[in-house]
């Protein structure tokens, strides 16, 4: 049939190869970021993604029984970890975010990402589906919600608590719940907003708010990042000032060049060209997320495959508007672009379940069960 | 959209497995619509920032990356006569902050000042200035730094942020304090100079303007055009390469008629006194020393001055920071008389017209105790022995408005043009001015204080100076600072050389004679020096003599000229709560006119004064700061005087035959 064999062949390459172009393409902003060479950042982005990738593979084996059996465990075990880094951070006094297992520095609030539409997938796969527009569909869901997002909002972690209500809102819109429910929580929120804003927020959650609406108040502090993100981006043009040439990033002018502000280093060495080039990745890499929970047979499958999806997107999202000004400075990093360990772990989950649903998918063609 | 089937009206919505996929399918395409919407909202901001907003971005992003410094030009040098730098430039090593870039400014010079040994009280300075600080304008934290402290503090950069090590020049006064008051100091500009012009090199770090005397006078002059230095810099203000420099142009010098070794000698003389001297060139008008001690350390002030040594120069009773040769103000006293000798001769009185003195003068119901019974006067026995009585008995024959013209067409009471420190010119007092002033009749009374240069007379030490210098040379000198500026001479003055002659006979009997000053013969070969001696009181009813408390003493004043029959110097002294004239004024003027003619002996009997009194006035100075500070914060950066070879020197030693080696306490200075 083809000299390609098959266990290559099968893999989804629609998505793996604009994928791995992102990532290359991420280790060479990085290169560059670490002040032009593979140390610090480069090759460990590369190790790390190659890794995961690894790991992923292996895991698309895993069957669909095991996935829905495994994530109330799953759920629960990471719940145990946000108390336990709570508790941690209680007695260590100051607020803490990780847990040190020996060489492994696992970060539980990144977990519960994924897990959380996890687990509401397998809540929703399982509700019978007369009470989906009961009290039955929102209230046990919204305390799968609830209680991670309190518990990341202690540390305090407000745009992985953000997050976290995003990707389940998300899979409960997907799932079905009324429409009415949706518009209804919006003009909830809509009230409690500017409540919460005032007396919910920390002071300096609170200003990031205030510098985001006017960057030039605060030129100096919090407003700088935005600032100086921007004129990075800017000066870019349509084809940026080449690799390794970046003045912003490479002077120290530009904040976290090798995280959170990652897009902007690329931007200013590869101008609107890199920018869209790395837009088009995304967006092929969501499509075909899409597609697979759309080509998905049955209920679980398909909330899960969405709601990975959504989860991947709200990085890119949050992100990107963050480094462009359309969104106050929140420590989220851009997907498969920004070094750093545990954000990497957390997408390739995302990217891993996508290509296990994809498999499943091609084993049990359409029209099969329904669950 | 409607979702959940048509049948509204049910309390619940029909529900099943085919209507949820079909609300899948439906939100799943709402919601990757909202992603692909979102997309393009990113795409199109990106297009507006990268594209749209290029140029205003790039332009931002140069003005980051690029940091035009101006580098602050070398200011111009202070030459004395003999082309001496009085003021010159040494380079060193500076350490400046930019309040701006620092995470914790207090924190960081502390650090700070833990490397470079600043004493606290330095670093409260410092910090004051950088919380006070606006804009990225650096602050100067420390200058004249040696090499290893400058590499200690760059070794320790990274932890240092906004702090910035540079290279540069500082001023430099080899002789500091002798020329304190004659040339002021340098400072950085504060904020109302800046507000006044509006320059960027006044807020260049390293830049200071002359605060003070010609510093100030002559700053745009001195200044020089700065250099720039187009950088590279990092966000933390460290700087990454040099992009192109344009150099500096040094400032032009000014050339002073002083000279500077007796201005140093004189400046020294003084010793532990307060007052001022100055000396005029006869044959020019060009003013050779001009000197008001005690002073401060200029070089102490060239990084700012510390706020506990401005402490102790305002607390000190005897003013350091008052110029006193020209705006201090004193009844001259008897200085006056060989002034008033001309102008009674030229209204007419003989000088051999005499007076008796019984020991004072008889005025109405008032007796004027006079000196001593001098018995009977004429005008040169009057100058020689300074008998009150004669010159109470001409000024009530004549009147004072007889004396006063004289008194001004010599100098006193008169502003010279002369640059640097604005003069206080005094009062000559005539009837006239009485009633503009306090609306009173000018009496008798006042007309006999007048004429010993007491009650509202009052004159600063360069005008008794000019005048000393006008009898002496019989001409109508014009004093100048700057060299090769010679003034011409004013009118004639109104007196004839016959009438001169009896004048110079009475001044060169004060000093030759039997007169006041005979103590203070110059001990030269063929060369002797004619002289008045001058002691004022301060208060009416102190009588004369020592008195235990400094500030209610007599002050003493002299002038002099010598040589006395070919006059080529014209000085005048005048020593704060000095006592009698002639003890305290006419010793220091014998000394510098010894000096002036053979330095080696003026040397001479200036160390074993000096032996005496503690070393030179800057070691005097900086142990005075110590035990002022207390020990633990002794100030260890004032300037050495002896690293500044391959200049010509300016001290009072220079003048010295090369042979004599210095002294011990000068070489051991460190």
């Amino acid at each position: 049939m083809s000299i390609v064999p098959a266990p290559v062949a099968r893999q989804p390459w629609r998505m793996l190869i604009p994928l791995i172009a992102l990532v290359s393409f991420g280790s060479l902003v990085l290169y560059s970021a670490g002040g032009g060479g593979w140390q610090p950042y480069a090759a460990s982005h590369l190790v790390r993604f190659g890794m995961f990738l690894v790991i992923a593979l292996v895991a698309t084996r895993m069957r669909r029984e095991f996935v829905q059996f495994l994530a109330y465990p799953a759920y629960a075990i990471v719940v145990l970890l946000l108390v336990v880094v709570e508790a941690v951070g209680a007695v260590g006094g100051g607020s803490q975010r990780w847990i040190n297992l020996g060489p492994l520095v696992l970060q539980p609030s990144e977990l519960m990402k994924p897990v959380i539409v996890l687990v509401l997938a397998r809540f929703y796969a399982a509700l019978p589906v007369g009470m989906v527009p009961t009290w039955r569909a929102l209230v046990p869901a919204g305390a799968l919600i609830a209680v991670p997002m309190l518990l990341v909002l202690l540390q305090p972690d407000l745009g992985t608590a953000l997050a976290i209500g995003f990707g389940g809102a998300l899979l409960m819109f997907l799932a079905g719940l009324p429409l009415t429910w949706f518009l209804g929580a919006g003009a909830a929120a809509a009230v409690v907003a500017p409540l919460a804003f005032f007396f919910g927020l920390h002071d300096y959650q609170r200003k990031r708010v205030f510098v985001f609406l006017d960057p030039e108040s605060d030129p100096l502090g919090d407003g700088y990042h935005i600032t100086q993100s921007k004129i990075a981006i800017g000066s870019g043009g349509w084809f940026g000032k080449g690799f390794d040439q970046g003045s912003q990033s490479h002077l120290n002018y530009l904040p976290e060049p090798h995280t959170d502000f990652v897009f902007a280093t690329m931007a200013e060495e590869w101008g609107f060209v890199g920018g869209l080039f790395v837009l088009v990745i995304f967006a092929l890499v969501l499509s075909w997320g899409l597609s697979v929970a759309r080509r998905s047979n049955d209920r679980f499958a398909k909330l899960l495959a969405a709601g990975m999806t959504a989860t991947i997107f709200f990085y890119v999202a949050i992100n990107l508007m963050m480094v462009m000004g359309l969104a106050p400075v929140v420590g989220i990093p851009l997907p498969f672009m920004s070094h750093g360990g545990s954000s990497m772990m957390t997408n390739m989950i995302c990217i891993g379940t996508l290509m296990m649903i994809d498999r499943w998918n091609r084993r049990a063609p359409r029209g099969g069960l329904s669950g | 959209m409607k979702l959940f089937g048509k049948r509204r009206k049910q309390r619940r919505p029909f529900v099943s497995a085919t209507t949820l996929d079909t609300a899948f399918s439906r939100r799943s395409f709402v919601v990757g619509a909202g992603m692909g919407g979102i997309g393009v909202l990113l795409a199109s901001r990106m297009a507006y920032l990268s594209i749209a907003e290029h140029e205003k971005y790039t332009l931002e992003a140069e003005s980051n990356r690029v940091n035009l410094a101006l580098i602050p030009p070398r200011r111009g040098w202070v030459l004395d006569r003999y082309g001496a730098p009085l003021a010159s430039n040494r380079a060193d090593f500076r350490v400046d902050v930019v309040p701006e870039r620092m995470t914790d400014a207090m924190g960081t010079i502390r650090k700070l000042g833990e490397v470079l040994g600043l004493t606290a009280d330095q670093v409260a300075d410092v910090q004051q200035r950088a919380s006070e600080a606006v804009g990225a304008q650096p602050i100067e934290v420390a200058a004249g730094l040696d090499y290893d402290k400058f590499a200690a503090v760059s070794v320790r950069l990274p932890d240092l942020h906004g702090v910035v090590p540079q290279r540069g020049f500082s001023r430099y006064y080899p002789t500091g304090p002798s020329v304190a008051h004659l040339i002021g100091y340098v400072g950085p500009a504060n904020a109302e100079e800046y507000k006044k012009e509006r320059n960027p090199l006044l807020v260049t770090p390293g830049f200071k303007i002359g605060k003070d005397g010609l510093e100030k006078s002559f700053d745009q002059q001195l200044r020089g055009v700065p250099g720039a230095r187009r950088v590279e810099v990092t966000a933390s203000g460290r700087i990454v390469k040099q992009l192109e420099t344009r150099e500096d142009v040094q400032g032009s010098s000014v050339h002073l008629t002083i000279d500077g070794p007796l201005q140093d000698y004189v400046a020294r003389r003084i010793g532990l006194e307060s007052g001022g001297a100055v000396v005029i060139d006869c044959q020019t008008g060009g003013i050779l020393a001009l000197v008001s001690m005690p002073a401060f350390d200029p070089n102490s002030f060239v990084g700012g001055i510390g706020r506990k040594r401005w402490e102790m120069l305002n607390s000190d009773d005897h003013i350091p920071l008052l110029n006193k040769a020209m705006r201090g103000l004193y009844p001259p006293g008897s200085t006056m008389k060989p002034m008033a000798t001309l102008a009674l001769q030229a209204h007419g009185i003989s000088p051999e017209e005499t007076v008796h003195c019984p020991g004072g003068y008889q005025l109405g119901n008032r007796f004027f105790r006079c000196d001593a019974v001098h018995g009977t006067m004429d005008m040169q026995n009057a100058i020689a022995h300074s008998c009150n009585t004669y010159f109470w008995s001409m000024a009530h024959k004549v009147g004072y408005d007889v004396i006063a013209p004289m008194a001004r067409a010599l100098g006193l009471g008169q502003e010279f043009d002369i640059p640097g420190t604005s003069q206080r010119y005094g009062t000559i007092p005539d009837s006239e001015w009485k009633m503009r002033r306090y609306k009173q009749q000018w009496t008798d009374a006042d007309a006999l204080n007048a004429a010993i240069g007491q009650g509202y007379v009052l004159t600063n030490p360069l005008q008794v100076a000019v005048m000393t210098a006008r009898i002496a040379s019989g001409r109508n000198l014009t004093p100048s600072l700057l060299l090769n500026q010679k003034k011409a001479d004013g009118p004639a003055l109104p007196f004839t050389p016959e009438m001169l002659a009896v004048t110079h006979a009475g001044m060169f009997q004060v000093v030759n004679g039997a007169g006041t000053a005979a103590r203070s013969r110059l001990d030269l070969d063929g060369i002797q020096m004619a002289g008045k001696t001058g002691t004022a009181q301060v208060r009416r009813l102190t009588s004369r003599g020592h008195v235990a408390d400094w500030a209610s003493r007599d002050h003493s004043h002299f002038i002099c000229y010598a040589p006395a029959d070919k006059p080529r110097y014209a000085m005048a002294t005048t020593i704060e709560h000095g006592g009698f004239g002639a003890s305290a004024a006419a010793p220091i003027a014998k000394d510098v006119m010894t000096y002036l003619f053979d330095p080696a002996k003026g040397m001479e009997s200036l160390r074993a004064k000096e032996a005496e009194w503690g070393g030179r006035p800057d070691e005097r100075m900086a142990r005075k700061y110590a035990a002022f500070v207390g020990d633990a914060e002794i100030d260890k950066t004032l300037p050495s005087r002896l690293n500044d070879q391959g200049f010509k020197r300016v001290d009072a030693e220079s003048r010295v035959p090369p042979e004599k080696p210095p002294t011990p306490p000068s070489v051991t200075k460190a």
